[in-house]
């Protein structure tokens, strides 16, 4: 992406961001949802964040799977999903998450 | 001394009493939010070098923490440019990955309804995760107060002095080690969205809506633009709220449950 596109695209999250941020704000009392989207807003979390975790882990290096045990990108990930159900601790899900990472790669020569 | 003279008094006593309780929320509040500031630290540091990483400007890294100000959408966001997503791909999944913020200010916004815009502003633009969470606990805990909404902005204030500073840092770090490349950091993002996840996934409606939405966005990988994401998302949304309509009957409100309750609050980034 060139040089003005990332600002544009910068400025354009920033709107977007306050898009999101202010209108419940700035009309107060006029504001109120369906409550189909309030409960469809639940599940927009969890959703986003597993669709860009998963082909992440998956396809490591471009277009090619890597579904086998030599993908450290992979075992990590899962490694990683028990240490939070475990823990439920956000921080020490990264650490330990890291470290299993950069362990499994230095094992498989990474 | 005068009735005239004892009415100023007063009113300066009670002025420097209510400037008192300013200070005193602004400091409540910074407190409150502190563990979450550390929270936030490896995030802001890792952004900054990985940003240098993927080949931004400093100027791009830190332009994104100080105008977005929003920790999952500028990981996404420097990890799409990586794989040469378009730009409406990047914005649209700002837009969605950042909706949750709308709940949080739905929430909140019985608190704030009484301040003048000039106030709602910078306590909108600036509500991230945590300060949701500290500002949730506080209402819920001790209610509105005269002031409280100088707790709230010393929140905001201090997760974004931090967001910056750390994010600063990491790129003082990634110019001055290239090889901060190499140190897993492309990995961070996985297990930072793998720790937010996990925890909040707490009925099956919502495992369900997981499970679909990376199954579906690993199917859809290769397409271009990374609609992929976007399929993703939407199929794991829809899947979860029907299974959520057969679990709970459509005229429940959906605000009698804590609406955010599909989230670890307790347990989020820096948002």
């Amino acid at each position: 992406m060139a040089e003005n596109s990332i600002s544009l695209l910068i400025l354009g999250m920033a709107l977007i961001n306050l898009v999101i941020r202010y209108p419940v704000y700035l009309l107060a009392d006029r504001f109120r949802f369906p409550a189909l989207i309030e409960r469809a807003l639940n599940f927009v979390p969890a959703a986003v964040l597993t669709a860009i975790i998963v082909p992440a882990v998956i396809y490591p290096n471009g277009p090619q799977a890597q579904l086998d045990w030599h993908n450290p990108f992979l075992d990590a990930a899962i490694l990683t999903v028990i240490i939070s159900y475990v823990t439920r601790n956000l921080l020490a899900t990264i650490v330990f998450g890291m470290a299993a990472f950069l362990a499994l790669r230095w094992w498989f020569g990474g | 001394m005068t009735g005239a003279d004892s009415a100023q008094a007063a009113l300066a006593d009670a002025q420097s009493r209510s400037d008192h309780s300013r200070r005193e929320e602004m400091w409540h509040g910074l407190r409150a939010t502190f563990p979450l500031m550390v929270g936030a630290l490896p995030f802001g540091l890792i952004f900054g070098s990985l940003g240098i990483a993927q080949g931004f400007s400093p100027l791009q890294v830190m332009s994104m923490s100080l105008f977005v100000f929003s920790g999952s959408a500028q990981f996404m966001a420097v990890g799409l440019v990586a794989s040469k997503a378009a730009i409406w791909v990047i914005w649209a999944a700002t837009f969605i990955i950042n909706l949750r913020h709308l709940l949080y200010a739905a929430n909140l916004v019985s608190h704030v309804r009484h301040l003048p815009q000039r106030w709602r502003f910078p306590l909108a633009a600036m509500l991230t995760d945590e300060t949701f969470a500290v500002m949730d606990l506080r209402y819920r805990e001790r209610g509105g107060a005269r002031y409280a909404h100088w707790y709230y902005l010393a929140s905001c204030i201090g997760m974004w002095v931090n967001w910056n500073i750390w994010t600063l840092i990491g790129v003082l770090v990634g110019q001055n080690f290239p090889e901060a490349k190499n140190w897993g950091l492309e990995f961070a993002m996985v297990a930072t969205f793998i720790g937010i996840v996990i925890p909040g996934l707490k009925t099956p409606p919502l495992w369900a809506a997981a499970i679909t939405a990376g199954l579906v966005a690993t199917y859809f990988n290769n397409l271009d633009y990374k609609i992929g994401l976007m399929l993703g998302a939407l199929a794991g949304v829809v899947v979860g709220l029907v299974l959520d309509l057969r679990r709970r009957p459509s005229n429940e409100r959906a605000g009698t449950e804590k609406p955010i309750d599909g989230e670890p609050v307790e347990a989020r980034s820096h948002g």
